[in-house]
Order: C-alpha cells, then structure tokens, then sequence
C-alpha cells in the first residue's frame, strides 16, 4: 500500500510537468483558434469578439491560471469541435478506446505469447517461420491499410463482417452505461443481442490493432523465452529429469514474463495512441480521432484534456506493470 | 452555480430522451427511416451561436422554420432540385406584401405551433431576429449582409402580423430571411431556460426550441444525431421520413463502402474521384447541384509581391492547365470557368476569356518579368484532396515560364490566419456566397473593404463603384450595366483567376428521391423520400 502511495506521488511532478507542457504547446502552435471558428463570413470584429470570449486576448500567464483554476475544479473546458465540455467527452470516449485496446491487447496476447513460445522451443520449425511471417508483416503493414483492406475483403467483397458504423449498428441502441464498455454493459443486463451486435462491430478494429501489436510481444516471448531456455536453471531442471512441459511452463515461462510484462505496458500504452486511424476508418467514437479532430481545429481544451487523460492513464499503468512484476518475481517485490 | 448547471444540462443532452409521440404512433419503419452518413456532426443545436460548423445548418433547416423560404426549382436532370434567389415562398408566413414606398414588409404569420405546443407568434418571431442581430459572430454578419442591422427595424404588430423595417432599399433583405440564420425560436421557452442570460445561448446550443419538421430525438456530438418526424408540422407538406439517423463517418474512404454496399441511403462529402466512381459505376445515384456563386480560383496578391502588374496575373491566367485540372484534382465534378469570349453577361459566375495558350504566356512574362520570379503559393490542407494536385498543376505548368513556385499546405486552423495576413503572393480557395448574387460575390472578393475573402488585397475605385452601384441599383438597366461592367474589369483585370464552379456532389440509393439542395449546402430531410 505505501509502495503505491509513494509512487502515485512520485507522479505529481511529471504530471504538473505535463499540463504545463501541453498548456505551453498548444499556444505556440501556429494556428489561430478564433479566425478558425468565426466561420465563412468573419469580420475582423467577429474574429475579435470570438477572441474575447474564448479568453484568448488575455496574456498567458493569466490564460495559464484560469486553466488550472478550472482545472482543480475539474472542469477540463469546453471543446469547441464538439460544443461539449471536455470530461464529459473524454468520459464518453475513453471506454469506447479503452475497450478496443484492451481486447486487441488481450487477442495479440492470446496468439503472440503461445507463438513466442512455440517459436523458441522449436527454433527453425515451420511454427517458428510463421512466427517470423506474422510479426514482419504487423510490423510493416501501417494500420490504416490494414484496417482498410480488411473493410474491403470482409465488409465490402465477402458482407461477413457488418458495416463499419462504429460501436452499434445505426437500429440498435446501446445498453445502459455502467462502465461504458458495450460487451459488459450488456452482458449486465443479459442482452444478448446487443452483446452479439457490439461484438460483431469490435471483430475488424480489434484484428487491425491486434495484428499492430502481435508483433513486439511475439518477437519479445521468443527472445526472452530463448535466453531463458539457454541458462543454467533450466539446464539443472531438465538434468533432473523434469518433464519438458514442466520445465517450460513452470520454469521457463515464469521466469521469461518480466520482459513481456515490460512490453505489455508499453504496447497498450502506444496502442492507445495508435489506434487514431483505426478509430478513423472504423468510425469508432474514441479519444484519439477526438483528440486528432481537435488538434486541427487548434481547438486547445481537449488536446490538453486528451494528454493529461493519458498521462494519468500512462502513470497508472506504470504502477500496475510495477506490481505485477513483484508478483511474478519476489526478487522485485524486495527491491521495491 | 451557472457552470454545474451548465454541465447537468450538457451531460442530459448528449443522452436519448425518449418522445412521446413515438411512444404513442407505430415506430417509424426502415421504409420511413433514413440513414446517412457524413463526415462530422453538429457541434451545436444553434445556428445562431458563434462557432457553429457547417452542419448545424441542417438542424436549422429542419428543427426550425423561417419566415421565408426558398421555392424549390427542379433541376434538368429530374434527380432533385435547386433554388433560385428571388423565388421566395411562406415558411411561418402565411402571405407578406412590401410597402408601397418600398421601406418596409409585412408579415401575416401562419397559425403554427412549436414542439412544445405553444402557438407561434409575432414576438417570437421579433425576439429571435433580434437574437440574430445582436448575438455577434457569423449571424450577426449574416443578417448585416442583407441590411438587417438592428432590433429597431423588427415591429411585432400583433399576435399574427409582423414588421420589418427596411435600414435601406436592399434587393438582399427578403432572400436573406430565408437563409439558414434567421429562424425562429420558442422565446419563452428559451428564456424560461436561459438561466439568466437573456439569448440562452448555452441552453439553445443544446436543446431544439423551434415548430421544424423535424425534433431531435438524440444528439451525441461527433457519433450521431437522430431526428424524428414533427408530426403536427403545418408550414409545409408533412415530410415522408418520418425517423433521419445521421451517423459521423470520419473515413471518406468507408462512406463510399457504406453507400456501396447499399446499407448507407445517402452519402455526403465524397472526395470527387468517388463521386466520379460511383456516379460511373451506376449502382448508386449521384446528384451533382452546381453550387451557385462559387469558384475554385487562385488568387494572385495585387498588392504586393511580384504579381501587382495586373499582365502578369494575365500571363499566369494564359498559363493555367484548365483541362488538366479539371480531371485530375476534379475528376470532372465542376463547370469550366474558362474559354468565355470575352463578352459579359449578367450570369455568375461565367466563363473568362482564358484559356492554356503558353506562347502567349511566355511572351508576357519575357516582357514583364525577364529575370523569373520566384514566389510561394499556399492552399488549405483541409481542402487538399482538390487543392493539392490543383497546385501541383499550377507549379509544373509555370516553371517553363521561369515562374519558380515553392507550395505550401497550410493546416486548417492556419489557412484563415494566412489570409487575413493578406501576404501570399499566390493562394488557391473556394468562395461561395449564400445569396446568389453577382455584386455579393465581388462586394466579399474584390471590393476595397477588403474583407479576408479578397485574397489579393485587390483594391480599385472604378471596381468599388460598379459593385456598389450594381448592389443598390435603382432599375434593371443600371444594374445590368454595372454587373457587366465589373465582370468585365475582372476579365482584365484578374483580381483572381477562376478555375472551375464547383459541383455539390451527394450520393444516394436509387430509391431515395426528392433531394433538395440549398445555399448551406445541408441535406433537407422534408423533401427527401424513400420508394
């Protein structure tokens, strides 16, 4: 518990950091938010008059206070893209992102780690070249010519897959929000139907981001799981006459996890961040294309509002990696 | 006390609000239920407020009524219709009659009534133009645009008749009560729920107050808006759709799969190779409405930099591959503003006497500027599908000039800052006005007041006359003569370069009929029918 606590204050500097940060970039960015939205007709007057209102004539240091006035309050602002105010947004989003992260996170993990695995036992075998194929090709293919080509094949040549409308087909509706993650929330309220159809819409999305993630984990289980069939221990082990599965399994694979847990954190760390285009051609109503939509429009509050929210996420799933080492090995939980 | 109510309120928004005349008829079938996808939504419910974005035009056009409307003229093709500027219809109106002396209109309105009930009448009618005038930003520069400047000149007579006082004879003021700005509002209903601020901005940016065709039922900004049938809506034909889903598609490239596939029924904001596709392809069905009063053009900065010679803006005009651009940055989906015979009409926009003749260009340019120039041309990455290959063109057809062009893509947010600078020597932009008038065009493009529009600063006592003579013109033949003779001076004169009048590309299932396009471009879904 302490260990937490220490941590989480160790993360207030880096996060006042970040709003600084953030508050800083957004106003040197060129780009000049009232001209933006005065619309089509502006006159110098109705660019300043937007100008007053969004605060934007004060000098900056006072800008600065307001923000993190406000921000104590919690009130992240108000996006202008969107109209709304910012935490609301965030809060609509984030588990819409959140969702299909976590369920490409956890499908790359299902196929990636077994491969790793199976590629490092079997160096050279046919499982091991597939291994290779599949990680060179989630590397080098970009996301959004993944995600479209699979809209072409599924959606488009074969109709198996339902039309990319986003989260639900446009006739459904969602089920009531308790943790804004569409398999849950209607699992809760035993909808079966809607729970088929937020499934059916998550199959393209969590394939593309998936495919994008298989690659570090795959290449990290193998690596990891090679150098740690080539030491001492497991020799010792497998001279003692230990059964193969129980040399790898329990043994090797214990032991292999610290550096893919490692990955982990960051793959869903970047996951998050990358799946921007995959919310784009999906139509899939997340923070990153909100976010991307916003830094266009140098619409400030939600790009500050969209980093902060990840770096809090990112702070603590940090934590949650830390723990989960000490967990695996003890030697770890004593450093800590 | 005002943010924690201002935040209940935007959190209720964005949820389903269950109708109760839903609740009450049979739901609306898939035959009377359309579903469209387009790029972005609405960021607001209120076209009025400042930094609305373009669709919130649509909510006005069909949550809300206006005094006037335009008369829907149907297009050659059959596939639709248009609108033509002075043909103006009742929408809350029932009949309206200008004063003998030409200062004045009145107003009989119609016995309608709003969402909430409540019977329309002339206050709301007289609070909601003065919302308009007053509220600042793009409506009040709207309403400004056809001499609608104060709430003086809005008279309620009584429960049934209204006034509006003319700040001048302004061929502009009727039309431009029929653009997307002047709508009317339940007034008290807005100031029940104003909460002290006297417009409601912040409730009206959230909640529909109107006696539209349609209610929205559900608004989650940047997802989706749905709209249901007005089913007691009495300023118009009881539309036939009875339930719109308007889904926000982000991906150009998975709205055209949608519309494909057939299980999109209209598909808006295609790039235009997709909308040549898909109009080739014949499985759905492509409306193209030329937008009126608009152009694809390049501004050469009259100003300053190297182009103030107004033969060089020529020689660049000489210059330009027209044909080349129209089917490689259009793929066809414009009209070509180029190839005129050098006569003006009093049409607009209209063909200029230029067309790709290099000898003629080289010629000027060794005469003019012997030495080359080299200079900068910047284009909104917003608009970059066009504009992009559009530059591109222009920058490889002016190198053998000796014309060295350095392009620059400016970010969305930026592009307007670049032009207000007014430094650029060369920008390309699309212009379009609401009221589709001649002198509206040039008042925003090429007049002294040099508003953002007048990308070259361009700047000309003669021109300032004609336009300002044409816009306030006493009689037909003044007038004609004016707009003639500033189409003319443009000829020459080259304050920017047209390229092409772009189309207005939407595409639909072949069952869907009645589309209607109007000045704000939005689809209106009183017209649309699903066979």
């Amino acid at each position: 518990m302490r260990t937490v606590a220490l941590r989480l204050a160790g993360a207030i500097p880096a996060l006042i950091g970040v709003i600084l940060a953030t508050f800083v970039l957004t106003r040197v960015l060129p780009g000049d938010t009232a001209s933006y939205f005065a619309g089509p007709t502006a006159s110098a007057e109705s660019i300043a008059q937007i100008r007053a209102e969004l605060g934007l004539d004060r000098p900056l240091p006072e800008q600065f206070l307001r923000y993190v006035t406000a921000l104590s309050h919690g009130d992240l602002g108000m996006s202008l893209t969107t109209g709304q105010p910012v935490l609301d947004d965030l809060a609509a989003r984030l588990p819409a992102s959140a969702e299909l992260t976590l369920s490409a996170l956890l499908l790359a993990m299902a196929v990636a780690i077994p491969l790793g695995i199976l590629a490092a036992v079997k160096q050279g075998s046919l499982a091991d070249h597939a291994c290779r194929i599949l990680v060179t090709g989630g590397v080098s293919l970009p996301v959004f010519f993944t995600g479209l080509l699979l809209v072409y094949v599924f959606y488009f040549l074969l109709g198996w897959s339902p039309a990319p409308l986003g989260r639900l087909d446009a006739f459904a509706s969602a089920p009531p929000t308790v943790t804004g993650f569409f398999l849950v929330d209607s699992l809760l309220i035993g909808d079966t139907e809607t729970f088929r159809a937020a499934l059916a819409q998550m199959v393209l999305p969590v394939c593309t981001l998936s495919l994008f993630a298989l690659a570090p984990i795959a290449r990290i289980s193998r690596a990891s799981m090679l150098a740690v069939l080539g030491s001492d221990f497991v020799r010792t082990a497998r001279a003692s006459g230990l059964s193969p599965r129980a040399v790898i399994l329990t043994y090797g694979f214990r032991n292999a996890m610290l550096p893919v847990l490692t990955t982990l954190g960051m793959v869903f760390s970047f996951l998050l961040g990358a799946n921007v285009l995959v919310e784009k051609v999906f139509a899939w109503p997340g923070v990153g294309s909100y976010a991307v939509e916003a830094l266009i429009a140098s619409d400030f509050a939600p790009v500050q509002g969209f980093v902060l929210a990840m770096a809090i996420l990112y702070v603590l799933l940090n934590l949650a990696i830390d723990l989960l080492y000490g967990l695996v090995d003890p030697r770890a939980r004593m450093a800590a | 006390m005002h943010r924690r109510s201002l935040l209940a309120t935007a959190l209720a928004a964005p949820f389903v609000k269950p109708s109760i005349a839903a609740a009450q008829t049979a739901a609306p079938s898939r035959r009377e239920t359309l579903l469209l996808v387009q790029e972005y939504g609405p960021n607001s419910l209120d076209m009025q407020g400042i930094g609305s974005a373009q669709p919130v035009n649509g909510v006005s056009l069909n949550c809300y009524d206006r005094l006037l409307r335009f008369k829907p003229v149907p297009l050659a093709d059959g596939n639709g219709g248009t609108f033509q500027i002075n043909e103006l219809e009742g929408e809350l109106a029932e009949n309206w009659q200008v004063a003998s002396d030409g200062m004045s209109a009145t107003f009989r309105l119609r016995e309608a009534r709003f969402h909430s009930g409540r019977a329309v009448t002339a206050r709301d009618v007289k609070w909601s133009l003065d919302r308009a005038v007053s509220i600042g930003g793009f409506a009040t520069t709207q309403m400004a645009a056809g001499s609608l400047e104060k709430a003086e000149q809005f008279v309620a007579v009584d429960d049934r008749t209204f006034r509006i006082d003319f700040a001048r004879r302004d061929k502009m003021t009727l039309p431009n009560l029929a653009v997307t700005i002047p709508f009317v509002f339940d007034s008290e209903l807005a100031q029940k729920n104003g909460g002290g601020d006297p417009w409601a901005k912040d409730w009206l940016k959230n909640n529909v107050a109107g006696s539209g065709a349609f209610k929205v039922e559900s608004w989650k900004p940047g997802v989706e808006t749905i709209y249901v049938r007005n089913d007691d809506w009495t300023s118009g034909r009881l539309p036939s759709l009875r339930r719109i889903i308007a889904r926000d598609i982000p991906s150009p490239s998975t709205r055209r799969a949608l519309i494909e596939r057939g299980d999109a029924d209209i598909s808006y904001g295609l790039p235009p190779k997709d909308f040549k596709d898909l109009a080739d392809g014949g499985k759905v069905k492509v409306v193209g409405v030329p937008v009126p009063n608009a152009l694809w053009s390049l501004a050469l900065n009259a100003a300053t930099g190297p182009f103030t010679d107004a033969r060089l803006r020529q020689a660049v005009a000489w210059a330009i591959p027209y044909e080349k651009i129209m089917q490689a940055s259009l793929f066809g989906r414009g009209i070509a503003m180029w190839g005129g015979d050098g006569k003006a009409t009093t049409a607009w926009p209209q063909p200029y006497p230029y067309d790709t003749n290099i000898d003629k260009a080289k010629a000027l340019v060794a005469q003019l500027a012997p030495g080359g120039i080299t200079t900068s041309l910047i284009f909104d990455a917003g608009a970059a599908t066009i504009a992009e290959p559009m530059a591109v063109l222009i920058k490889e057809a002016l190198a053998p000039l000796g014309i060295t062009v350095e392009l620059q893509k400016i970010p969305g947010a930026n592009f307007r800052g670049e032009l207000n600078k007014k430094t650029a020597p060369m920008a390309i932009n699309r212009f379009g006005g609401w009221l589709d008038y001649p002198d509206y065009y040039f008042f925003w493009n090429y007049h002294s007041n040099n508003s953002i529009f007048n990308i070259s600063s361009y700047q000309n006592k003669e021109m300032d006359k004609l336009v300002d003579g044409a816009r306030f013109a006493p009689d037909a033949t003044s007038y004609e003569r004016d707009v003639k003779g500033f189409i003319e001076m443009a000829f020459s004169e080259l304050p920017a370069l047209p390229i092409c009048q772009p189309l207005h590309d939407v595409a639909m299932q072949k069952n869907i009929g009645g589309y209607q396009f109007w000045p704000c471009r939005e689809p209106d879904f009183r017209y649309l029918t699903k066979g």
